[in-house]
């Protein structure tokens, strides 16, 4: 097996300076009851040729997005990713170290994560961004039980406008320690019903999704002040951050925290995950921030350097009292979009987003041209909800036996909108595309 | 030792990248403009980003020499305990990378992905096969994350049985992230001491469990690197008064195919496919940490679960008894394809000659350095072995300073002051990717600073010397929090 590369010769010199027999004699703290009875049993090693002909037949047997035809977004999207961002995270320096608990030996990594918070920081125009976290749902459950540490209070409320799945990640986290979980419905226009928080108290936060799940811009500012009225912190969930190169960031809008997923900034679908937990707060929180943070320091000589900091907050010295469970972070993802967005710059993050927002805005005008009906009035971004007429579902299965995934139906998230499809237009979809598949549907 | 690997070369400065930027420029292909612009809604548009602007160039020399700053598992020998630095296979990258599976969108509907599911299902039947265990969630985004889905489990399951419990027994030896997860199923860790010989007994086991307790957190083989041999009477014990055994699957790189996760006791065991099965660990992330039932536990597992009805593949919500999904979409698919990919190229026999040479190789260091080092339990241990700076004191030099020395030879330290039950750890896992001859090499080196403590110990202290920057100031970096520029 050529990834291991002792020879007999080895083994037997190096069983001879411990002073045992055999590699057996090395397990004899082993009990016997502990041990298993039979082999495992697995099929035979398989040479790398065979292992690359058989994983290419299973990737064969799934649809990649980058077809063009998948018109989904649902929390994860189809960018295009610069083959410059692919190529410099095969450095392997950067890939096959470890946490950066050596700063001598991981400058690399901590200079890069420490540029990553600051990207972070002024994107979403926040005070301080940690070094990431799994995904955007737990970065979601974290910051509304960062929320209730910092309010003292046990309940928040969160829109029924934030992603589905990010919501039952929240139940899961929040569930067994009884917190109470309020859901504020939405309104016609596709964003969420504030005048739901009039008939509650002692709300830790306030959670709501922007662009929400529908894809519509949700009014942020009042939404802080509704917060805020309250004594509740306003937690500002996103799965596009490409929508910040168009729209007001959360911390412009009053936003205490501002958590999301990362994986449009130059990480692969890769059939969701891994992703990337981007998660950004207010100075005066820094101490509750849960996971990494990297800080700038000097050397003994007075140089700049980088290094993890804040340690006190975290699991390995505070054990049950820490902020947070979290031990990594998901450091090569954060890699991978500080990457992207040095790659696309200021000015191209704003062109980038422009253009998606009008490829959409290009789709969803020929679909109402068609004669489908975009129910929520609110501006959206990349993805708009669409009610289909009777009978679409069946135009629906055609064409995806076809290929083509024409947006994510609704029903199975939101019952009350079971006629309804979720669409999504990234710039990977040439107006030709967007034409045919309007053609299709409407066939 | 004839060559230092340490040796210094050309290091090249870098700027931060808003250093470098100017304003206009660019490094992303901006794709054509194939539709008109459609107007803009008032007043919810920000007017700039204050993002650096930077050519292609920039970026590619930029983020290269930030690699160089860098010290990996291909750079060198890696031997931090606890975290199984082993070789990180190439042709792994290049499959997990193929289009079919990067660019797969994850709600696609079943028909479209069932090569993605079928890879999922596989993998967890293999783990499935390797702990001894009866069912598997791939979910978890890490090692952290799986213990608490541990601990969500043992929550739902004496919840569904109308137990209410409060505490958790946690051992001395164990990762801080396991209090921290209990914590969040509003369990209060309760401490025990491990005995004399670094491990558990039944007796300071038997003496906290009861009937308020939910179970225990048990790390086999424990962090010391020693074999918790009475595990059999301890999981008896905890199970006799309705508690549940969760094991800290973190150090699995030593036992495989030998150890029977099951029989020993474990209800709930989590893996990390970062350390065990080869995935690189990315510089802190991303990782993989699945958790692996019994039987009795599987209705309790997180959904998603991938299921399998006449060779067709699909996706499961109807668990009632489920603790809920963990993950926005179902875990770090794209680590599982490099772990299923490593065990179906090892096969049974190459993954237990792993965990023997991993042994080996931690049992050879041990022996070869125990003349220099205090070894605080000189028995046999699995894949690590624990020193202390006992002997170091007289020259008033710490396991801090040997750890920065060691740089200046070029090998990363190992894990240093844990655990915590060891005054002054020197934690040394050097896996089974590591030859001999490297070994041997790192011993050397270990021996030689050994020296170095005796007769010149400012070469200690004021080390690392060769490495770019010199030792950082962590104490002002904590005291002064700058986290952005």
């Amino acid at each position: 097996m050529h990834y291991l590369s002792h020879t007999a010769e080895e083994i037997a010199s190096m069983l001879e300076a411990i002073g045992v027999e055999s590699l057996d004699d090395l397990f004899t703290t082993v009990p016997e009851a502990c041990r298993r009875k039979k082999p495992m049993n697995m099929p035979p090693p398989l040479d790398e040729w065979e292992l690359t002909g058989h994983l290419e037949r299973m990737a064969k047997d799934t649809v990649a997005a980058s077809g063009g035809t998948v018109f989904a977004g649902g929390g994860s999207y189809e960018h295009h990713i610069p083959a410059a961002v692919r190529a410099l995270l095969q450095r392997s320096e950067f890939y096959t170290a470890y946490t950066p608990y050596q700063p001598e030996m991981t400058q690399g990594t901590l200079q890069a994560i420490y540029e990553y918070q600051t990207l972070v920081t002024r994107l979403l125009s926040m005070d301080v961004a940690n070094a990431s976290l799994y995904d955007g749902a737990s970065a979601l459950a974290e910051a509304l039980l960062m929320a209730i540490r910092v309010t003292r209070r046990s309940r928040v409320a969160v829109s029924r406008a934030v992603h589905p799945h990010f919501r039952q990640v929240v139940r899961t986290y929040l569930g067994p320690t009884g917190y109470e979980i309020l859901e504020l419905p939405f309104r016609e226009d596709g964003t969420t019903d504030l005048e739901a928080l009039d008939d509650v108290s002692d709300v830790a936060a306030v959670a709501v999704q922007s662009p929400n799940v529908f894809g519509c811009i949700e009014r942020l500012g009042e939404a802080a002040d509704r917060a805020h009225q309250g004594g509740a912190l306003l937690v500002s969930a996103f799965t596009e951050p490409l929508a910040f190169g168009l729209f007001k960031p959360p911390g412009d809008q009053g936003a205490d925290i501002a958590c999301g997923e990362g994986q449009s900034f130059g990480i692969p679908q890769s059939f969701g995950g891994p992703l990337l937990g981007v998660f950004a707060t207010r100075d005066r929180y820094v101490r509750s921030i849960p996971g990494r943070l990297v800080g700038k320091t000097v050397d003994k000589d007075g140089q700049r350097g980088f290094v993890l900091t804040l340690a006190t907050r975290e699991q390995h010295i505070r054990r049950e009292k820490a902020t947070s469970n979290i031990c990594t972070n998901n450091s090569l993802c954060a890699l991978a979009s500080a990457i992207y967005l040095a790659c696309l710059g200021g000015t191209g993050l704003e062109d980038l987003a422009r253009l998606n927002y009008d490829k959409a805005g290009f789709l969803k005008g020929r679909l109402i041209d068609a004669g489908f009906s975009v129910p929520f009035g609110a501006p959206t971004f990349n993805e708009f909800v669409l009610e289909a007429p009777k009978g679409f579902d069946r135009t629906y299965e055609r064409l995806l036996d076809q290929g083509t995934v024409a947006g994510i139906p609704l029903g199975r998230w939101y019952p009350e909108l079971s006629s309804h499809y979720l669409l999504c237009v990234t710039e990977t979809k040439t107006a030709e595309t967007m034409e045919r598949l309007v053609r299709e549907m409407t066939s | 030792m004839t060559e230092i690997q340490g040796a210094t070369g050309l290091v090249l400065n870098e700027a931060l990248l808003w250093e470098r930027g100017v304003r206009g420029r660019r490094g992303f292909s901006l794709p054509r403009r194939d539709v008109e612009a459609v107007p803009l809604p008032e007043g919810c548009c920000r007017e700039s980003t204050d993002l650096p602007d930077l050519s292609e160039v920039d970026v590619v020399r930029h983020y290269t020499r930030l690699s160089q700053w860098n010290f990996g598992v291909d750079t060198g020998m890696y031997p931090l305990g606890s975290c199984t630095m082993k070789y990180n296979p190439k042709i792994n990258e290049h499959l997990a990378a193929l289009p079919g599976f990067a660019g797969a969108h994850p709600l696609l509907p079943e028909t479209l992905c069932q090569g993605a599911l079928g890879l999922m299902y596989d993998l967890q039947g293999l783990l499935a096969e390797i702990t001894g265990m009866d069912a598997v969630s791939l979910q978890p985004s890490a090692g952290a994350q799986g213990e608490l889905t541990g601990m969500l489990l043992i929550h739902a399951f004496h919840r569904n049985h109308g137990s209410k419990r409060t505490k958790i027994i946690v051992p001395d030896t164990a990762h801080g992230t396991n209090p921290a997860s209990a914590a969040l199923c509003g369990y209060r860790p309760v401490p025990v001491s491990s005995n004399d010989r670094g491990i558990l007994s039944r007796e300071n086991v038997a003496r906290v469990m009861d009937e308020e307790t939910a179970g225990i957190m048990i790390t086999n083989p424990n962090t010391l690197g020693l074999f918790e041999e009475q595990i059999r009477e301890i999981t008896e014990i905890v199970h006799e008064k309705g508690g549940l055994v969760y094991g800290d699957g973190a150090n699995m790189n030593a036992v495989m195919g030998v150890v029977d996760m099951k029989r020993i006791g474990v209800d709930v065991l989590h893996l990390n496919l970062h350390k065990t099965f080869s995935t690189p660990h990315g510089g802190g992330g991303p990782g993989s940490g699945p958790v692996c039932v019994t039987e009795e536990l599987e209705p309790f597992l997180p959904v998603p679960r991938i299921v399998k009805q006449d060779d067709r593949y699909g996706l499961s919500e109807d668990h009632v008894k489920s603790v809920g999904r963990l993950h926005a979409f179902y875990g770090s698919f794209g680590v599982m394809i490099k772990a299923y990919a490593y065990i179906l190229s090892m096969g049974a026999e190459n993954l237990k000659t792993a965990s023997r040479l991993a042994v080996l190789n931690a049992n050879y260091v041990k022996e070869r350095l125990k003349d220099v080092y205090d070894l605080p339990y000189d028995r046999p241990c699995m894949h690590e072995c624990v020193f202390t700076d006992k002997r170091l004191k007289a020259a008033k030099v710490t396991t801090l300073d040997v750890a920065k020395r060691l740089m200046d030879y070029g090998f990363h330290p190992p894990t240093i002051y844990f655990p915590l039950v060891v005054s002054g750890a020197l934690m040394v896992e050097p896996t089974e990717s590591e030859s001999k001859d490297q070994v041997d090499r790192y011993v050397e080196a270990m021996r030689a600073i050994a020296a170095e403590a005796a007769e010149d110990p400012d070469l200690l202290r004021n080390a690392p010397a060769r490495t770019r920057l010199h030792r950082l100031d962590e104490t002002a970096a904590a005291r002064h929090p700058c986290l952005k520029g």
